[in-house]
């Protein structure tokens, strides 16, 4: 050990605790991605919403929802479709449909949000908050009704295992077992952001959406109709967060509890404004905040050595907890003045009087 | 008097049509969760429900003090909300500022648990009122200076109580040699008994927090420099005010009241804090100042409601079986129908009738971008 670049405290323990995330990196990147995955479609539900002028603080309520019917979906249809699985990622025929019900679950809460946001023009806040709201109160309600007779669950989805061959390779084996190792939502996800970014930025109705966000009137003079395609697009939202949530129930986890989200819908929408509502920065901003339970999961299992080892040890263990909210607050704090929202963002649309 | 008669009924029109239509939607949530669940379809059962919710909260003067002290938290929460949308700030960290407040009411209360009660109480409850205070300031700070929106802000800031509460009651403030983290009762720190067998000092001074409210609102400058602020940002800056300097004084009150809230809770019903410390203060708290269109008394009435509900749950769970988290499915579809109120208005044809949330609230999302308000 080098005792003069030690010596100085802080910047040593700076240097040491790089040192340290570097070496980690590769053996908590799974947990990461993982972790990142209902932060990530959070935040791609943000942009498809924003970007097209709706501004949706509701995602945490209908990736609740999604959740609970992908879980509950699964209980009910066991009997019926069985639980054999297929040869990719242990998926049965129960999974399969309990997961298109929650992502139409996820549609269906979106389409509340539009109708109250776009067609009764609520402050989108209000309206994105009592989806919260009655999310919580509808899903607490039904799972204490449910788990009266502890019924069984579908199971949930399994990771793949990458060949050997790509795993194995050197310096980059570990990227391949990260991504690849990995359930169905998660892989979709990667799959889903770099179609997303692509499809935003090089289609018609990316083009379209983006001006429905940035200046509705201009967009509609030229044909573009922007109801529709608000409607449209916070539905779509509503699939990326139906994703989301069934990721929680049905891949992460085989079993639903009440509260679930905690936060991840709210974190997802920091990732959207720090990643400037692009899918692909939304996607790196959720892996960015994602990282902080891969670091806190490695500093309790493996510690790194000297005085850095010390000193977070003897931190308790709350504060890992603590520790994704904080860095959401302090990175927001820091990125959302110079990141700008689309322009008509938040707010209704009012068509014209036809004269 | 018919046209105060007609003035009464165009506030309270949205608001009572709103009640009406969540209860008949619970009883359908009720009977039809249940058949999906049993098998069995039983229409008498929301009846049930219901009047054990009723009478539950408020059929026996133990249960109508209950019903009281439920209310103190929801109307220091419901005016901690109110004052936030009123400067056109969403306040959605009751929740973190609740359990904040009654943090600091914890530990100070343990401290002076053999103090003389006149000394013990009030610097207790100040301590909570100092811990909220600082946790909206936060959020406040933040957006004045940065323009992070509140509401990603104070939910964060909500799920970081929760882990310092953890912190605090599993780490310095347990009592050594018992079974689950716990901390010491609060001893002569307890709010005093004033009604019945423990209605506290609280229903004394929760209602006089809302009669300040209101003076402070429509009687003082700072009440007007706060509504013109929520009203019309622009306005407030071209008549000279500061709107950092009003979002960092609003919310830092605003919390202040949520940690009194938790700090009532604390000092007059649980007396010492476990790890499973937890409130649904928060969230019922917007309902609260959302159904009470942000006005004084409006607030008192929605947070007696909501207090009736909460205490009425349990009993709606052990009589007729229905579990208590229906009252979250209750109070969500008032929610609904008050924001659905243009609709609600055509159908019933009320023309007149006042639909509470336009004008109290229309700026959160205008500042949502993080720049209406920072110029």
């Amino acid at each position: 050990m080098d005792q003069a670049l030690y010596g100085i405290p802080v910047i040593g323990l700076v240097f040491e605790f790089i040192g340290y995330l570097i070496a980690i990196a590769p053996i908590i990147a799974p947990i990461v991605l993982k972790a990142s995955v209902p932060i990530g479609f959070a935040a791609l539900c943000g942009v498809m919403c924003e970007r097209s002028g709706v501004v949706n603080i509701g995602i945490e309520g209908t990736m609740l929802v999604a959740a609970f019917v992908g879980w509950t979906a699964g209980v009910y249809l066991v009997p019926v479709l069985g639980s054999d699985p297929l040869p990719l990622f242990g998926a049965t025929p129960t999974l399969i449909v309990a997961l298109l019900l929650a992502i139409l679950a996820g549609v269906a809460v979106s389409f509340v949000h539009a109708w109250l946001s776009i067609s009764v023009k609520a402050d989108q806040i209000i309206s994105g908050t009592i989806i919260n709201i009655a999310a919580f109160g509808i899903t607490g309600y039904l799972i204490s009704l449910l788990s009266i007779s502890s019924p069984e669950g579908a199971g949930q989805f399994q990771a793949w295992h990458p060949p050997q061959a790509l795993t194995t390779l050197p310096v980059v084996g570990w990227l391949f077992d990260t991504i690849l190792g990995q359930g169905p939502i998660t892989i979709g996800l990667i799959v889903i952001v770099i179609v997303f970014q692509i499809v935003l930025f090089r289609t018609r109705w990316g083009l379209r959406s983006r001006a429905v966000g940035e200046h509705p009137r201009a967009a509609e003079t030229v044909g573009i109709d922007v109801i529709r395609l608000r409607y449209r697009n916070v539905m779509l939202g509503g699939v990326l967060a139906g994703l989301g949530g069934a990721f929680l129930s049905m891949e992460a986890t085989a079993a639903f509890q009440p509260g679930m989200t905690v936060g991840k819908g709210f974190i997802g929408l920091a990732a959207m404004i720090v990643g400037r509502w692009t899918p692909i920065g939304a996607f790196g901003a959720a892996v960015l905040f994602a990282s902080t339970v891969g670091i806190a999961q490695s500093i309790l299992i493996a510690p790194p050595s000297g005085q850095l080892g010390d000193i977070l040890i003897s931190l308790p263990p709350q504060f890992f907890d603590a520790l994704p909210y904080l860095v959401t607050i302090v990175i927001l704090a820091g990125v959302v003045g110079r990141s700008i929202p689309p322009a008509a963002d938040g707010q209704p649309y009012e068509r014209e009087a036809a004269t | 008097m018919s046209a105060r008669l007609s003035r009464a009924w165009a506030i309270l029109a949205l608001p009572v049509i709103s009640i009406v239509l969540s209860v008949i939607v619970g009883s359908l949530v009720i009977i039809f969760s249940q058949w999906l669940v049993s098998g069995e379809l039983q229409p008498g059962l929301a009846f049930d429900a219901y009047s054990s919710l009723v009478s539950g909260s408020i059929g026996s003067e133990r249960a109508i003090v209950s019903t009281l002290n439920n209310t103190a938290p929801l109307l220091l929460g419901g005016l901690a909300v109110g004052l936030g949308f009123k400067a056109g700030l969403f306040n959605i960290g009751v929740q973190g500022q609740f359990l904040m407040g009654a943090l600091g009411s914890v530990i100070v209360g343990v401290q002076l648990r053999e103090s003389p009660p006149i000394f013990a109480i009030p610097v207790s409850l100040v301590a909570g009122m100092i811990f909220g205070a600082a946790w909206g300031f936060i959020p406040g700070f933040l957006k004045a200076v940065s323009g992070a929106h509140e509401v990603v802000t104070t939910i964060m800031l909500n799920f970081v109580a929760i882990a310092i509460l953890a912190a605090a009651v599993s780490g310095p403030l347990n009592v050594v040699g018992s079974a689950s983290p716990t901390t010491l009762p609060v001893g002569n720190a307890s709010l005093p008994v004033i009604i019945g067998r423990n209605g506290t000092i609280a229903l004394i001074y929760a209602p006089i927090m809302a009669v300040l409210y209101g003076f402070l609102l429509f009687r003082t400058t700072r009440g007007f420099e706060i509504r013109i602020a929520g009203a019309s940002p622009d306005a407030a800056r071209y008549a000279g005010m500061s709107p950092r300097h009003l979002i960092i004084w609003t919310m830092t009150v605003s919390g202040m009241l949520g940690g009194m809230a938790g700090a009532t809770d604390l000092l007059g019903q649980t007396h010492s804090m476990a790890t499973s410390y937890a409130t649904t203060v928060g969230f019922d708290s917007i309902a609260v100042a959302l159904l009470g269109r942000t006005s004084p008394l409006g607030i008192v009435l929605a947070a007696l409601l909501f207090g009736a509900m909460n205490t009425g749950a349990s009993a709606m769970q052990i009589q007729a079986g229905v579990p208590a988290d229906l009252v979250g499915v209750l109070q969500a579809t008032i929610l609904f129908f008050l924001v659905v109120s243009p609709v609600i208005k055509k159908i019933f044809r009320l023309k007149g009738a006042k639909t509470g949330l336009e004008d109290s609230a229309t700026t959160f999302t205008a500042t949502y971008g993080g720049e209406a308000t920072i110029r």
